[in-house]
């Protein structure tokens, strides 16, 4: 303890970045072993300012006071000397090497290996994270390579540990364990800067929160006060209402995948095995499970890119699991990858040359080979009006556009296609809440017109408010599709696989 | 201190102004190099670009050389930059030009010397085969069992020369020649001559499949998806596989355009300007071809202006040489630069510069 109360203390600090301010006069102060929610949607201005205290990015203006001695970190090592650790979202590890290799490459002196294993050891048994040090992180969860992530931290003894959205890629189990993990080292004196934009779990771990809307502070409080309800207004800024749906009568099957198995074409991708699933008109089954246990290649599968045997997979009745993504569409399944900018859309390209990509087909914007501009700006223009896309017009290169407007248009070009099978992966990832509502309005109104779609998320809230069934992916298996109506967190928790890597803990003990 | 920063959207005026700016920067460098060896540069920088084809000497005899030279430059520039664009790297034309030639040439000649109309397209259909075929061997090998295509088309051109010389030497040696190399003069024998066209314009056939080339390609970028197909692979590979576009399919037809392209442009040579298979044959027309397509852009109409203004600094140059006693290797380097200098300024398409001070 250093005996003063404040172990942080935040004042003014602003950084503006060409056209937009990240962070205006943002103000908030941590005392040691709390625990300090930063709450807001995407674009709030919540990683600026977490990358401001780990020495990221430099403040424009503004002060940190950190245990009492003015604290200007100019890059992450001072920060890290000072006491300060962040656990990033995206982790930055190498799938090649083992779990110490991994640890080590993030020290500035790395003791001997089999020092820095038992070190290893004994951190992840006194907090409750198991981890064996001689792994392949290649063939680690996405909750054990945070686990790395959170071991390597914990060797610096910090005062501080950031935590950039360190659910998001967990299971609800796997929750549990980081929240007592959490706990823990708050009831010994470490503080912890906690970003989120999920309610619950807020309300269940933070002391206090410091709320951000468009760069600004616009609200502190103590979370178990108040309600998930309030919380999301003071964030978002305005009531919002949750989608409408009719309860719809379900059709014939129109999407029928059977004993689908294929290898990864990424590298440490997760093999698809046996796969089987059934949509019918008028339904949205939800795909849940934790990043990385076979949610691309399930996306590559139904959509084509990735080929199995032909009657693995039968669109209203037709087989073609061998069959690519043009015939796939003439067959009437659109899908929408994850990654917007190179995957879903050419950054480079218009958007009229983007509505071309994968609408050509179904559109019949081309002609003996020959592409009819006229209707294929005509069919980007439709996008832009239906889905309220912001942008100067058609001719913009994709990568022009902000997250959330490419979002749009990639999933307003699938919906705008009349066709009965849509499957898309991750809908509303890096959206505004704005955003993100109206585009599940749009597929439940999609779904309202006879179609059958599949939602891959891993936004369990998402999915448990616009599916009709519900089914986990873990390790590249599926679990069988069950009612959303009844579901119990704790039964979803179990089909997403439950906590990954607990036998490891029991051979550690 | 000065900053790149990336423009939202590639601009079109400096797409359009970079080549213009380029080839400026090329002349004031290379006035420069031509002052250092004692040369007068406006004395050079004039008979290299303005002499060709204005002065009242020899503007007679190289204004034709311009489209001789450029006829085959452009015809291989266009197939190789269908490639290009789809990130499909043909760098053995040389090797498929010669190849074309050799199977045009040897397809008259078994047929020689009976006198038919005929016998000139049966050629050129030849030639291309040849070409193709000969590009099909990197496209297959890349496709199968995954071989770097550059390195396979790149040796294969060795290859070429290798074949090209036991043939001037043996199978297709004139038998009338003496026992000198070299096969019989195509372009004198009426069945398989490819004669100028226009007197005084340096037109032939050859030119005339280059500015065909030119068309078609153009077309094909803008309106046809195959084009947009190249485009997009080229610029987003996955986003190809997601719109349907099948890699494989699109090596083999970019490796089989581009040879055929090559194909042709040797055939018209062998059967025109250079009238025979000789063991000079192959005068690098292939590789400098890359260099047209990377000078245009990778743009149809970019490519037959390239492949006009490389003509003329060739002519140009050997004129210098011959007039000024300017060094070989100074006209070579003169035309690196312009080819570094082109590469350097097309940065501004994509980038703008920002004149800051660096906060510290």
């Amino acid at each position: 303890m250093t005996g003063s109360d404040t172990l942080l203390r935040v004042e003014g600090l602003t950084k503006a970045y060409p056209g937009v301010v990240a962070n205006s006069e943002v103000g908030f102060s941590l005392r040691p072993g709390e625990v300090h929610a930063l709450l807001g949607e995407n674009g709030a201005g919540k990683s600026t300012l977490v990358k401001m205290i780990y020495g990221l990015v430099t403040p424009d203006s503004g002060r940190m006071v950190l245990s009492g001695q003015d604290f200007a970190p100019d890059r992450p090592a001072t920060a890290r000397r000072a006491g300060v650790a962040m656990v990033f979202q995206h982790f930055s590890l190498f799938d090649a090497l083992t779990v110490a290799e991994n640890v080590a490459l993030g020290m500035e002196a790395p003791p001997p290996m089999r020092d820095l294993a038992r070190r290893i050891r004994e951190t992840s048994a006194t907090y409750g994270l198991p981890l064996d040090p001689a792994r392949i992180v290649g063939d680690l969860s996405a909750g054990e390579r945070q686990r790395v992530e959170i071991i390597r931290c914990l060797l610096q003894d910090p005062k501080l540990l950031i935590m950039d959205e360190p659910t998001s890629v967990l299971t609800p189990q796997e929750v549990d364990i980081l929240f007592k993990t959490l706990r823990k080292l708050s009831a010994e004196g470490t503080a912890i800067l906690y970003i989120s934009h999920k309610l619950e779990e807020i309300r269940t771990l933070c002391d206090h929160a410091t709320i951000l809307r468009r760069g600004k502070v616009v609200a502190t409080c103590v979370p178990r006060d108040r309600t998930a309800r309030e919380l999301a207004e003071l964030m978002v800024g305005a009531v919002l209402t949750p989608p409408a749906r009719a309860a719809t009568p379900k059709g014939e099957v129109m999407l029928e995948v059977t004993g689908l198995s294929a290898p990864s074409p990424i590298p440490f991708g997760t093999a698809l095995k046996d796969i089987r699933l059934s949509v019918r008109k008028g339904e949205v089954l939800g795909i849940a499970g934790v990043a990385g246990n076979g949610q691309d290649e399930l996306l590559l599968a139904l959509n084509g890119e990735l080929r199995s045997a032909p009657d693995a997979l039968r669109i209203g009745g037709q087989p073609v699991g061998d069959k690519g993504p043009e015939a796939r569409r003439l067959a009437g399944l659109v899908s929408a990858p994850e990654e917007r900018l190179g995957h879903a859309a050419a950054p480079d390209m218009t958007l009229t040359e983007n509505a071309l990509l994968s609408g050509a087909i179904r559109q019949k914007l081309v002609r003996h080979g020959f592409i009819d501009w006229t209707k294929v700006r005509a069919f980007a223009n439709t996008i832009i009006r239906d889905f309220d896309v912001r942008t100067p017009g058609t001719e913009v290169a994709a990568r022009a556009l902000s997250g959330g407007n490419l979002q749009k248009f990639v999933v307003g070009r699938e919906l705008s296609q009349g066709s009965e099978v849509i499957v898309i992966n991750q809908p509303t990832w890096g959206v505004d809440a704005a955003a993100s509502a109206f585009i599940r309005q749009a597929i439940l109104d999609r779904a309202a017109g006879g179609a059958a779609v599949v939602v891959i998320s891993q936004d369990l809230d998402e999915l448990l408010e616009i599916a009709d069934s519900f089914a986990a992916l873990n390790e590249g298996r599926l679990s069988p599709p069950r009612p959303v109506a009844g579901l119990t967190v704790e039964e979803i928790g179990l089909m997403m696989g439950g906590a990954h890597g607990m036998e490891v803990a029991h051979d550690a003990a | 201190m000065m900053r790149l920063e990336k423009r939202a959207t590639p601009s079109r005026a400096w797409s359009v102004a970079t080549p213009v700016l380029a080839v400026l920067l090329t002349m004031i460098a290379g006035g420069i190099l031509f002052a250092m060896l004692g040369k007068d540069p406006v004395a050079a920088i004039r008979t290299i670009f303005w002499d060709p084809l204005f002065n009242p000497q020899f503007a007679a005899y190289s204004r034709p050389q311009l489209l001789v030279k450029a006829g085959p430059l452009i015809l291989i520039a266009i197939g190789l930059s269908l490639g290009f664009r789809a990130g499909v790297w043909n760098i053995g034309a040389e090797g498929q030009y010669v190849v074309g030639a050799l199977t045009g040439a040897a397809a008259g000649l078994a047929l020689y010397p009976m006198e038919s109309r005929l016998i000139f397209p049966l050629m050129v259909i030849a030639g291309a085969l040849g070409g193709l075929l000969w590009a099909m061997i990197p496209a297959i090998l890349r496709t199968v069992f995954r071989t770097n295509e550059i390195l396979v088309s790149l040796l294969l051109v060795y290859v070429a020369q290798a074949l090209l010389s036991s043939m001037a030497l043996g199978a297709l040696r004139n038998p009338q020649g003496g026992g000198f190399p070299g096969s019989r003069n195509l372009s004198q024998w009426a069945s398989s001559a490819n004669p100028e066209l226009i007197a005084g314009t340096g037109m032939h056939w050859g030119v005339v499949a280059a500015f065909i080339a030119v068309i078609f390609a153009y077309i094909l970028l803008q309106r046809h998806m195959l084009g947009f197909s190249i485009r997009l692979t080229g610029q987003a590979p996955r986003a190809a596989r997601f719109a349907g576009v099948s890699p494989r399919r699109l090596v083999i037809l970019c490796f089989g355009i581009s040879g055929a392209l090559a194909g042709l442009a040797g055939l018209f040579e062998v059967t025109g300007p250079a009238g025979q298979i000789s063991l000079d044959f192959a005068q690098g027309y292939g590789f400098t071809a890359i260099i047209v397509a990377f000078l245009g852009r990778l743009n149809p109409i970019g490519i037959l202006l390239a492949g006009l203004l490389m003509a003329l600094t060739y002519i140009g140059g050997e004129l210098a040489q011959f007039m000024l006693g300017v060094p070989a290797a100074a006209i070579q380097a003169f035309q690196g630069m312009l080819l570094f200098f082109l590469l350097a300024v097309d940065i501004l398409t994509n980038y703008r510069i920002r004149w800051a001070r660096e906060a510290s």
